[in-house]
């Protein structure tokens, strides 16, 4: 059930074939550095304590010793100070793991049970396996059409779970082409294990190739556009403001004011929302009178929805922010 | 003091044979033996499980049971183990046994209380069983909504129940050990000169009082929300899942402290003992304990580093993780530095010891890597994280319940067990322990997730060595149920202080009579006076 | 073995340290009460926040006027709780007895007044579930409101008939004349539990009943 093309014999280290990997993989070494250090220190100690100072005689009273403020103060600064040089290292990778770079390449994830749907911006569809191109940024936007899984590659060192009712997102760039797992790791349920497959890294010319080669679809505004007006949300929120609801184009990217007065950003996220809980959250200086389409439309069409929805521009040409 | 050692006398053990006077004991001694015997069960039940966990891993395909059989095994090992096996273990054996002894009091606080936490544990164990007998269940033992409370189709309610009505066993023992330890010291004993076996069952106790409550609301919305369908947790009715996640690790991460602080107390006990010297950085050590307890209520975030949390809250959590690893660091150092110039004997006790020390140092630097955020992403949710936990539950909390078990074997029951059997279990649990988890924390880097019934290929050569460790392990474990038992019939008389050890315990008969002490005792010396010209004799 | 008063039991020295051992029980079973509501009530508060206009509707539909009656019931109920505790400090039987009374009665029409707003709701269609029907924009997230209210006031509930049970049996005993003013420990103890789940309610009502005055 395994992808067989990626099988590689007994291996002791995973593969490093992201950005970060090898960044993580330093401070990983770190840490096994200073284990192995203190380990040591504590298993040579005692060993040699228990041998040195064996009991000879069995009316043996060893003088008490009641502690030494010095080294209790020595053995908390000490550790103290290793722990928060490793937290700050964490931390500020971790920083840079969860920061996608302006341009990267988006693809939106829908996992299930028990399988990865994946959607490139161009309609490429995939299951539980994703192509992409070497050497560029790869941000995915996900979420779950049912219980919490989780998209983890090793040889990148990524993870992020996803999440049903909300949108996660997880970013990489690959640095070497090749294959490599792809693994649910959040219990799902019974084939939680073979709710997996592949990355495959290519070079950007196969990437290209395999683009033009897959099946043929629409592309996701495309698919967007279609499913707007079929549910008929144009008839509210026309291009031109004239309808009942705001228009569009523009919007998505940028701050709204809501009725409650608080300021909310636009992104993934609150599209969502509004369109399977309208009234949640309400844009200031209209009434609440959008249905809800909740079990009308599928995550896989409000991602389509959404990707339209980016790709309105405004009258003078300018586009919604990523 | 009396130092009588006769075991003709009349003791709690030979005072009423009869099953009525066991079953309606309000002798925290009596009430300790039925909990030795209740979770030894457990142990072996979901002992059992991992067995055939580990057999199914020999091979990548899964070829020994069906998928959701795998799940529901995993599950109720968690399950079992956690909440009926090391939560109780050494609180409600030793503990029970010990503290009322060690302050100096006739018994616990409340006994009737006592014996009612006894019969609401089984009572839980019964729910839970049954729950595997007629099904099973397959959510993981952290229970994660929505799998939980919408899509799963076993038995959760019937599990939650369980797990929610054992809890009060806990918060009921908890409740007695604070109230014994603040009301019902000998005169003389002073908070300074309390053993710190009871400064970590203090500090345990607390935790059980203030943590257990809200894992009882937390899985009781759970089975609400599965029977009454209303949405706390459902995304489909505006609940959020994540919730569900906070609230459960606001109990369970405590709870791993309350598996391994009441351990460390028994550490404290044998080095002393074994070096025949005071714990060095008594203070410290006792003030570690508290430390550990409030920290433990800090950290709960770093279970949900990659939930959709947000980042910033990572960092709060992921610093405050570390913080908590410092007082245990403190424990290492003090019980490594009591050792120093010390006269060190090694019995089976003592090997224990070792065991602990080397083990929990791992498992608690092994900690640290997942307490690194960046380093967290890559291992949460693998074996990496299986194997931290088990070096601190198995090498960490079991090693000390058997050396605890073992130090106070001859005060319990009056008898000696072979120290030659009980240096070969030690030895052969220790490598038996290190063959099959270590090779988890490479599994782990590697990539292979956790609760995962079928695995690629190239890692089944560290499973394989994984499952043969666990052999070992498995041989470890039974060898003491047999020596332990042995000594029970044909075992040597033990006198009132077979190691020559300090403590109030030691004061009195082996076995102890009903009520403790001929009299009340009187403290006049700090705990671990080894140097003092009148404690020390093995008697 | 020292010599024990008939009701001090065998592990204490003294009535002294019996009864300071019993409170001091008493108040950390009531700590670990503060833990399990605690839980509700932080959900509660992560939610309100979300969907404060949801909730805020919901909340209107729940019936104030009940709510503050039994409030003021409550209340009342502790002031006869207190006074048993007095009485029996003094060793006044018939005050112990009269008060316990009282304080079962109201705590009973409390329960009573509850029922009556529980079948309200079930009327109105407001009981979550498959069953769960409001008007206007917020039905959904609301549901999420009235799933707290049944936990928490249910739960509460609950602690309320176990009070009812512990003064029952109190006032039987009571009755008989157990408690004097050299042993009160168990109305004392009862006390505390009965304030607590009192104090809880006091918690309870504006964090349920009042959330629509705020939005």
């Amino acid at each position: 059930m395994w992808p067989t093309t990626i099988g590689r014999g007994l291996r002791w280290l995973p593969q490093q074939a992201s950005t970060v990997a090898g960044q993580v993989d330093a401070l990983f070494l770190f840490l096994v550095t200073v284990t192995v250090l203190f380990s040591g220190l504590i298993f040579v100690l005692v060993f040699f304590f228990a041998l040195k100072y064996r009991r000879r005689a069995e009316d043996e009273r060893p003088k008490a010793i009641h502690g030494s403020l010095f080294l209790e103060l020595f053995w908390t600064i000490v550790p103290l100070g290793i722990v928060m040089v490793i937290f700050v290292w964490g931390a500020y990778l971790y920083f840079a793991m969860t920061q996608p770079p302006a341009a990267a390449m988006e693809i939106y994830v829908v996992g299930k049970q028990w399988m990865w749907k994946l959607q490139h911006p161009g309609g490429q569809r995939e299951i539980n396996e994703l192509h992409i191109p070497v050497h560029r940024p790869v941000k995915l936007t996900m979420t779950s059409e049912d219980v919490i899984h989780s998209f983890f590659v090793p040889d990148f060192r990524v993870k992020r779970d996803v999440v049903p009712g909300k949108y996660t997102s997880v970013w990489f760039e690959a640095t070497k082409t090749g294959e490599y797992y792809l693994f649910c790791s959040q219990y799902c349920g019974t084939s939680h294990a073979v709710m997996g497959g592949r990355i495959v890294v290519m070079e950007p010319t196969d990437y290209e190739r395999w683009l033009t080669g897959s099946v043929a679809e629409e592309s996701l505004p495309v698919a967007g556009e279609k499913l707007f007006a079929r549910l008929g949300c144009s008839t509210c929120h026309r291009t031109d403001g004239s309808g009942r609801g705001p228009a569009l184009a523009g919007r998505f990217g940028k701050s709204e004011r809501l009725a409650s007065g608080e300021t909310i950003l636009v992104d993934e996220g609150y599209v969502r929302e509004s369109i399977v809980n309208p009234q949640a959250k309400l844009v200031v200086g209209y009434p609440p009178i959008m249905p809800t389409f909740k079990g009308l439309i599928t995550e896989d069409g409000l991602l389509q929805i959404i990707a339209y929805i980016k790709s309105l521009k405004l009258a003078d040409g300018t586009q919604a922010k990523p | 003091m009396s130092t009588a050692a006769s075991d003709v006398r009349t003791n709690y053990l030979n005072a009423d044979y009869s099953v009525r006077s066991w079953l309606f004991t309000t002798d925290h001694k009596r009430i300790a033996i039925l909990y030795l015997v209740s979770i030894t069960a457990f142990f072996a039940f979901g002992g059992v499980m991992a067995g055939l966990l580990r057999l199914s891993l020999l091979t990548p395909n899964g070829d020994l049971v069906q998928a959701e059989t795998y799940n529901k095994l995993f599950t109720m090992h968690g399950i079992t183990m956690i909440f009926f096996f090391l939560i109780p273990s050494i609180p409600a054996v030793l503990g029970n046994f010990l503290v009322p002894i060690m302050v100096g009091a006739r018994d616990l606080a409340f006994p009737r209380i006592n014996l009612l936490s006894w019969y609401v544990y089984v009572l839980g164990g019964t729910f839970t069983l049954v729950a595997a007998v007629t099904g099973g269940v397959d959510t993981g033992w952290t229970f994660y909504t929505p799998y939980s409370s919408t899509y799963a189709n076993t038995n959760v309610i019937l599990t939650a129940l369980g797990v929610f009505i054992t809890g009060f066993s806990s918060i009921l023992t908890g409740l007695n050990f604070v109230v014994t330890i603040h009301k019902m010291r000998a005169p003389g004993l002073t908070w300074s000169r309390l053993p710190l076996f009871i400064w970590a069952h203090y500090a345990t106790s607390l935790i059980m009082l203030l943590g257990t409550p809200v894992i009882a609301i937390t899985i009781l919305l759970v089975a609400l929300e599965r029977g009454l369908g209303i949405g706390i947790f459902d995304p489909n009715l505006g609940g959020d899942p994540i919730l569900f996640q906070h609230l459960f690790w606001f109990y369970s991460h405590p709870a791993v402290y309350i598996m391994i602080l009441p351990s460390m107390g028994v550490m404290s006990e044998l080095v002393a003992c074994f070096s025949r010297k005071r714990i060095f950085g008594y203070n410290f050590v006792a003030f570690s304990s508290v430390a550990i307890a409030v920290l433990g209520f800090l950290v709960w975030g770093h279970h949900m580093f990659v939930s959709s949390q947000s980042m910033y809250a990572g960092m709060i959590f992921s610093l405050l993780s570390f913080l908590v690893a410092i007082p245990s660091a403190i424990k290492v150092f003090n019980w490594t530095a009591t050792m120093y110039k010390g006269s060190i004997a090694l019995e089976t006790p003592m090997l224990y010891a070792f065991g602990f020390i080397g083990l929990f140092t791992i498992g608690g630097l092994t900690g640290i890597f997942l307490a690194t955020l960046a380093v967290d992403v890559h291992v949460h949710d693998t074996y990496f994280v299986v194997a931290h936990f088990h070096y601190i539950m198995v090498g960490g909390a079991i090693m000390g319940f058997l050396g605890g078990l073992h130090f106070w074997w001859p005060k319990i029951t009056g008898k000696l067990y072979s120290e030659v059997w009980g240096r070969i279990a030690a030895v052969t649990l220790f490598l038996g322990f290190n063959l099959t988890f270590f090779p988890q924390f490479i599994l782990g880097f590697l990539g292979m997730p956790r609760r995962y019934h079928v695995y690629p290929p190239e890692f089944q050569f560290l499973n394989v060595l994984s499952t043969a460790g666990a052999t070992v392990l498995g041989l470890g474990y039974l060898l003491p149920i047999l020596y332990l038992t042995w000594s029970l019939f044909f075992g040597k008389a033990a006198g009132s202080n077979p190691w020559g050890a300090t403590g109030l315990e030691w004061q009195t008969s082996s076995p102890p009579p009903t009520f403790n002490f001929d009299k009340t005792p009187v403290v006049t010396e700090e705990a671990y006076a080894y140097d003092s010209q009148l404690e020390g004799h093995r008697a | 073995m020292p010599e024990h008063l008939p009701q001090v039991a065998h592990q204490f020295e003294d009535a002294a340290q019996q009864y300071e051992t019993a409170t001091l029980g008493m108040w950390a079973f009531l700590i670990t009460e503060i833990m399990f509501f605690g839980g509700l009530f932080a959900g509660f508060f992560v939610y309100v926040l979300g969907h404060t206009q949801a909730f805020a509707e919901g909340s209107r539909h729940l019936d104030l006027a009940l709510g503050t009656i039994n409030t003021v019931v409550l209340l009342g109920s502790s002031l006869t709780m207190a006074l048993a505790v007095r009485s029996a400090q003094q060793g006044h039987r018939n005050g112990q007895a009269l008060f316990l009374a009282l304080t079962i009665i109201l705590g009973l029409v409390f329960l009573g007044i509850k029922g009556v707003e529980y079948a309200h709701k079930f009327e109105q269609h407001l009981v979550p579930g498959p069953q769960f029907q409001m008007e206007g924009s917020h039905a959904q997230s609301a549901q999420l409101f009235f799933s707290f209210y049944f936990a928490m006031t249910g739960v509460h509930a609950l602690h309320m008939v176990v009070g009812v049970g512990l003064l029952s049996w109190l006032l039987i005993n009571a009755w008989r004349g157990k408690y004097t003013q050299t042993y009160f420990t168990p109305v004392e103890v009862c006390g505390l539990y009965w304030h607590f789940v009192d104090v809880v309610w006091i918690f309870l009502f504006p964090t349920l009943y009042l959330v629509a005055r705020h939005a």
